[in-house]
């Protein structure tokens, strides 16, 4: 096959399409099962994903991440492709998209591609439209990397069907964590038909996988905007959890609402809120490796609001000092996973180590960089915190100066 | 006792660290009696013959540290891994379960920075395409921390296996020319293409995905050290995003909420939503360009019948003469269908006769195609597409035969044999029989007598159910 050379019109489409995706916080290139190219034929998959750069806002480049197009007869306020927006408007034609996707893939820029789109016509078209690429990579090309697609919950169920016997992952973005402000800022979305639709996929991979075909084997994701409305963090966690529990996702992806280009005149027009990003990321990782509940985590903040200021496990231990200080040597798992600076690994290669030695304070701090969080919660050979734990002022010493997370924060 | 000196070959030489150990063990030699060094080319053992020792068997876990740090640049990595060996050797077979002993904590941290480098490898590396050249060629330049060409080399061929490539390297060259991977000398940079006509859009659609809003060069860095953005195109637009970054920022904020240029698009806000098929043939049309969900079949099969038929019977999936001649119901097991719906007085041409599976899956023995149960999975994958089918047909009564059926109809997996006789499938009135192919298995003849009266009388009530009151739309024996 001639290749094409990147004429100047399509490299000015790929800007536009890529600034219109980039909302999107969803990177991941992992889950998909171990595959190798064909001999004739282009692509991998490793099992756990490749970021193939890094942007100055240091997020990772794994996947081709676009927008087949950013038309759009959608009107979602927090987005900058709605229809009433005055953005630039772009579309790739089929063919583009798999030229960019192979040549990139070829010159080892990409994991993949994450395709999604602006509606178009119908929600119907615009997902056949989106499949077309992927048959033509997976057929043609004999395209054996990762694919994400985004999924459009509006479609016709069949098309879902079709989608993820070509996909490794699918998702469907929530975006705003309540029904009430779906309503007021994304009209045309309905969150019965975005749950029917994770609903459909996640009975589907779960037989799949029992049958062993494919189905989108890397399962799916979602993705929800922070700062756009005002759900409380709580609330946000609660759905967090409903999502993990209804629909095994292996992801919810939190995404700081931004200011956008041509925003509008509905939201507000601030910085995003980085560190509560941040902080929601650390308690969705306690729901899920660390044995928390929502109410707990809820419960080290304020009014539904995680602590700023500390991790949301120092703050829940901060207000349980009675349950500490815990023993490395002897606690239970469970209660080792609850102490603040152990990470899980840590605390795993602590129980295996302690059959066999017992543990002093140089040999946690080798296992842990949060050492200093773990301190006043634990007891080894050599080591007791004594009164620490009941001192008025543990907290501020245990605030970490605020990093520079942003220019603007 | 004098020091005994192991000569090992520069860069990551496993298999010779691997004789001198299987040696250094058989001798009962301690670490504080060996030195390793590293040459060039190296004489064996300092001058004596290499006799081959016998191998010692090591924990799978020591055996992969093993491999990951005789990668890593540091000039001690041998004598501490013969420190491990001869520990784990003697006593401490166990060692490498604790992660807080010093050594095992210190080879962790250098296996850890192998590994780092070879994933940094996997995702940095660049190829350019080498130009003029007539087959598709690719070269890149690539400067790792550690001694990994090797070990990093197998993953490209995976990935690029019909692709001629080269990596370059100051520690060697990789090359693949998709059939056999070759090790080379150590390259330059001028070796390797200077540029590549893909190299523009890839830094644009680097820009492009850069969210200044949440600068934050700090993570960048600790992900892409400067140390690698030398060989990668898209870098040179990192300062430029850095310092714009602000400035971007207070523009987006300054600026007031703009009006819409355009007018609300009110009649394709309108269409939008009429997008689902009118009549079987637009939904036809649909399951054929789907194409079947497991290969082999030769078309799809599609339901049969009049539109607003008063009976949709649904069956399971086509088989060999349905998949041939592209219609439901034709071979062995449908043509007892139609002789037992005449029996009944139901003329098959006034009923809707379809399949949950649109398409025959099949295994294939000689010649022959033996049939094969669709999964659960398979029977769901068609399902939306068969709920559509219903709508349109609008039937007053559905019949489901046999499991697959009522699985397709109901989303459950129930036997046959509890949920026999009348049905409601969701808003549809229905009833559960069995399929005509299970008439045709049963083995003996008496058997076989007594299932097709029993599905005779099935058919019959089918059909009295059937005659639903034109004004009430009501089933007559509905009361029951």
């Amino acid at each position: 096959m001639k290749e094409l050379p990147v004429d100047e019109k399509l490299a000015k489409k790929l800007r536009i399409l890529a600034d219109a995706a980039k909302y999107d916080a969803s990177c991941a290139s992992s889950g998909a099962p171990k595959r190798k190219a064909d001999p004739d034929g282009l692509g991998s998959t490793t099992g756990a994903g490749i970021c193939h750069a890094y942007t100055p806002d240091g997020r990772c480049v794994s996947l081709l991440k676009i927008l087949l197009t950013n038309y759009c007869l959608f009107d979602c306020a927090y987005c900058v492709n709605r229809r009433s927006s005055n953005v630039k408007r772009a579309k790739f034609s089929v063919d583009e998209v798999v030229t960019l996707t192979i040549e990139f893939y070829k010159r080892n820029y990409i994991e993949g591609l994450f395709l999604s789109s602006g509606i178009i016509r119908s929600p119907d078209y615009t997902m056949e439209q989106m499949l077309l690429v992927v048959k033509k990579l997976r057929r043609d090309h004999g395209f054996r990397g990762y694919v994400h697609l985004k999924s459009i919950p509006e479609a016709s169920p069949w098309l879902i069907e079709e989608a993820g016997l070509w996909a490794d992952r699918l998702s469907i973005n929530l975006e705003l964590p309540t029904e009430a402000s779906l309503g007021r800022l994304a009209p045309e979305k309905d969150g019965a038909s975005i749950e029917g639709a994770m609903a459909q996929m996640h009975e589907r991979i779960l037989e799949s996988k029992q049958e062993r075909r494919h189905f989108s084997p890397a399962g799916q994701s979602t993705q929800m905007i922070v700062g756009a409305d005002d759900t409380t963090d709580a609330d946000v966690l609660r759905t967090s959890a409903k999502l993990y529990g209804h629909y095994d996702m292996r992801r919810v992806y939190y995404s700081a609402f931004s200011p956008i280009p041509d925003s509008s005149s509905v939201l507000p027009l601030k910085p995003p809120p980085l560190m509560r990003e941040n902080r929601l990321y650390q308690a969705d990782w306690l729901l899920r490796y660390y044995g928390f509940d929502v109410d707990e985590i809820a419960s080290g903040g304020e009014k539904g609001m995680l602590d700023l200021e500390v991790d949301p496990k120092l703050a829940w231990a901060l207000k349980n000092r009675h349950l500490f200080p815990v023993d490395v040597n002897v606690a239970e798992r469970e209660m080792l996973l609850r102490v603040p600076g152990l990470g899980a690994r840590a605390v795993d290669k602590i129980v295996v180590a302690r059959k066999h030695t017992t543990l002093r304070l140089e040999d946690v701090a080798r296992l842990t960089s949060g050492l200093k969080r773990a301190r006043p919660f634990l007891i080894t050979a050599d080591h007791h915190p004594q009164g620490r734990l009941d001192r008025l002022d543990l907290r501020e010493t245990l605030v970490e100066k605020p990093e520079q997370l942003s220019l603007f924060a | 006792m004098t020091l005994h000196r192991i000569t090992l070959r520069d860069g990551a030489d496993l298999d010779g660290f691997r004789k001198a150990v299987r040696r250094l063990v058989h001798e009962e030699l301690a670490p504080q009696h060996v030195v390793f060094d590293v040459e060039a080319a190296p004489d064996l053992f300092g001058g004596e013959a290499a006799g081959e020792a016998s191998p010692i068997s090591l924990p799978r876990s020591l055996s992969e540290m093993i491999g990951r740090v005789v990668c890593h640049r540091d000039p001690e990595r041998y004598a501490l891994l013969y420190q491990l060996v001869w520990r784990v050797l003697n006593g401490e077979r166990e060692l490498l379960d604790i992660a807080t002993d010093p050594l095992v904590h210190r080879l962790e941290l250098m296996a850890r920075a192998v590994r780092r480098d070879l994933h940094k490898m996997h995702a940095f590396v660049r190829f350019r395409r080498i130009r003029d050249a007539e087959l598709e060629r690719f070269a890149a330049w690539f400067e790792p921390e550690h001694f990994i060409l090797e070990a990093a080399a197998p993953f490209f061929v995976d990935r690029f296996r019909s692709l001629d490539w080269t990596i370059l390297t100051p520690i060697g060259s990789a090359h693949w020319d998709r059939d056999k991977l070759t090790y080379g000398p150590p390259a330059r940079r001028e070796d390797a293409p200077a540029e590549d006509e893909f190299e523009d859009s890839w830094r644009g659609y680097y820009e492009s995905v850069f969210n200044p809003a949440r600068v934050n060069p700090v993570a960048m860095r600790a992900e892409m050290p400067k140390k690698y953005w030398r060989n990668m195109p898209e870098a040179v637009a990192i300062p430029g995003l850095i310092q714009t970054a602000s400035q971007r920022v207070e523009r987006m904020i300054e600026q007031e909420a703009t009006m819409p240029a355009k007018r609300t698009p009110e009649r394709a806000l309108e269409a939008m939503w009429d997008q689902e098929p009118k009549t079987l043939e637009e939904l036809n049309a649909i399951i054929a360009k789907a194409g079947p969900l497991v290969p082999g079949a030769t078309q799809a099969v599609f339901g049969e019948g009049p539109a607003h038929a008063d009976i949709a019977f649904v069956g399971e999936q086509p088989g060999d003469q349905e998949d041939l001649q592209g219609r439901p119901f034709v071979g062995p097991a449908g043509k007892l269908l139609t002789r037992a719906l005449t029996e009944a007085g139901i003329d098959r041409s006034h009923t809707y006769l379809t399949n949950a599976v649109k398409h025959f899956k099949f295994e294939q023995r000689g010649h022959r195609r033996i049939h094969s149960k669709p999964t659960t999975g398979e029977v769901k994958h068609y399902r939306p597409w068969l709920m559509k089918e219903l709508e349109l047909v609008r039937p007053k009564l559905v019949v489901a035969l046999g499991a697959t059926a009522l699985l397709a109809l109901t989303g459950k997996a129930t036997p046959i044999t509890r949920s026999r006789g009348r049905a409601k499938f969701g808003a549809w009135e229905g009833y559960v029989t069995v399929h005509p192919s299970y008439l045709l298995r049963l083995p003996d003849e008496e058997t076989k007598r007594e299932a097709y009266a029993a599905f005779l009388a099935d058919l019959r009530r089918i059909h009295d159910l059937a005659l639903a009151d034109p004004d009430t739309g009501e089933l007559p024996l509905a009361a029951e």
